[in-house]
């Protein structure tokens, strides 16, 4: 017997980093923006996506939103209130979206074509952990975190806080009640993520939205 | 957790690369994991085991380098290795978002064990 040692050197992940790649280049060409948003479930990522469809359909643009549930189809029927298309993806108790669940919700023949598209919004199951290695060829990375969950969360769940590209932090109607610390918080996600726009927000009361919905015009744009 | 899709992942990509050495036994896996990478070791460890179980890669042994979080510092123009908890140079203490190293998620390497008569006839 011998034994030799082969070099690999492959991405674990390379499957789901090349079709995420093929994805981001299908949605670029077609110049929709595409945002995946991550965060623990109950933060308010549907309360706070049904909210930003509302308003950016008010404001004429057009909006779509994959949803991915582990076994039920709730958070897609709230969502299509707001007169949105929106398709559920059932993951089947995996806890995370993968590429190719998002290559397949839009396939030909799926709810709406990605061409016809301004935003397309996808809302992640609920985890901290795992979204974070799954590429799914978004432009923008959202972590979200409520002010009920403690202001340390980005210092517990680095790793999904350092691959945003914008935090939202949701609830803020409720922030007084909960004793909610604003500036450890804005403190603990810069801390993580240097330089990072943070919005505060509710979906109850409308409070940020402006501002966020701003930040996505603008990112739209520089899209072309 | 995503262990499981992990492991899965790394024992089709073992597979289909030891397929080229016909005969050959995969006694160890070596795997580069970045500190932000999400992944917990143990949890992987367990995932591997029960993987391999009943296939050609059962016994081998998987092999987790831990790889730091490296940031570059552009005040000192330095790379320096920090934990995951601040993104701050370690030598000026400045935050820095301009990350060198510690998402790694790869496979560095496998060693395989080959019969004598199948190196001889490569040779
Ligand atoms: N007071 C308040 N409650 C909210 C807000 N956003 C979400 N919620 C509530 O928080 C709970 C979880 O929200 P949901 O959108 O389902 O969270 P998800 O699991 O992240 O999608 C629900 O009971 C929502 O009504 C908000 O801005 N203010
Ligand atoms: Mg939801
Ligand atoms: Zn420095």
């Amino acid at each position: 017997m011998t034994t030799r040692i082969v070099e690999l050197r492959r991405g674990i992940l390379k499957k789901n980093d090349e079709l995420a790649a093929v994805l981001r280049q299908r949605f670029e060409a077609a110049g929709v923006l595409v945002l995946n948003l991550v965060s623990s479930p109950g933060t308010g990522k549907t309360a706070f996506l049904e909210r930003t469809l509302r308003e950016l359909r008010g404001r004429g643009a057009r909006v779509a939103a994959l949803v991915g549930d582990l076994e039920t189809d709730n958070d897609a029927r709230r969502l299509a209130a707001s007169g949105a298309p929106v398709q559920q993806i059932n993951t089947h108790g995996i806890c995370h979206l993968d590429a190719e669940m998002i290559a397949k919700a839009l396939a030909d023949g799926g709810p709406f074509d990605v061409s016809g598209l301004d935003y397309l919004f996808i809302e992640n199951v609920g985890n901290l952990v795992c979204p974070s290695s799954y590429d799914l060829g978004e432009r923008i990375r959202v972590a979200l975190l409520s002010v009920t969950e403690g202001e340390d969360k980005p210092l517990k769940y680095p790793t999904l806080f350092n691959s945003a590209d914008a935090a939202v932090i949701t609830k803020m109607d409720l922030a007084a009640a909960c004793e909610f610390d604003r500036a450890l918080a804005l403190k603990n996600i810069n801390e993580i993520r240097p330089g990072i726009r943070v919005f505060e927000t509710s979906a109850k009361t409308g409070a940020g939205m402006a501002e966020w919905l701003e930040y996505l015009g603008e990112a739209r744009r520089k899209q072309g | 957790m995503h262990e499981l899709s992990i492991a899965a992942s790394i024992v089709e990509t073992v597979t289909e690369s030891a397929a080229a050495y016909p005969g050959a036994q995969v006694i160890e896996v070596r795997l580069r994991v970045g500190a932000l990478s999400a992944v917990v070791e143990e949890s992987l460890q367990f995932c591997w085991g029960v993987s391999t179980e009943g296939t050609p890669l059962a016994g081998a042994k998987l092999v987790i380098r831990t790889m730091p979080v490296v940031v570059h510092c552009a005040g000192c123009n330095a790379d320096s290795e920090i934990g995951v908890q601040s993104f701050r140079c370690s030598k000026c203490g400045e935050l820095t978002a301009d990350l060198r190293q510690g998402q790694e998620l790869e496979i560095e390497s496998i060693e395989i064990e080959e019969p004598e008569s199948a190196s001889t006839v490569t040779a």
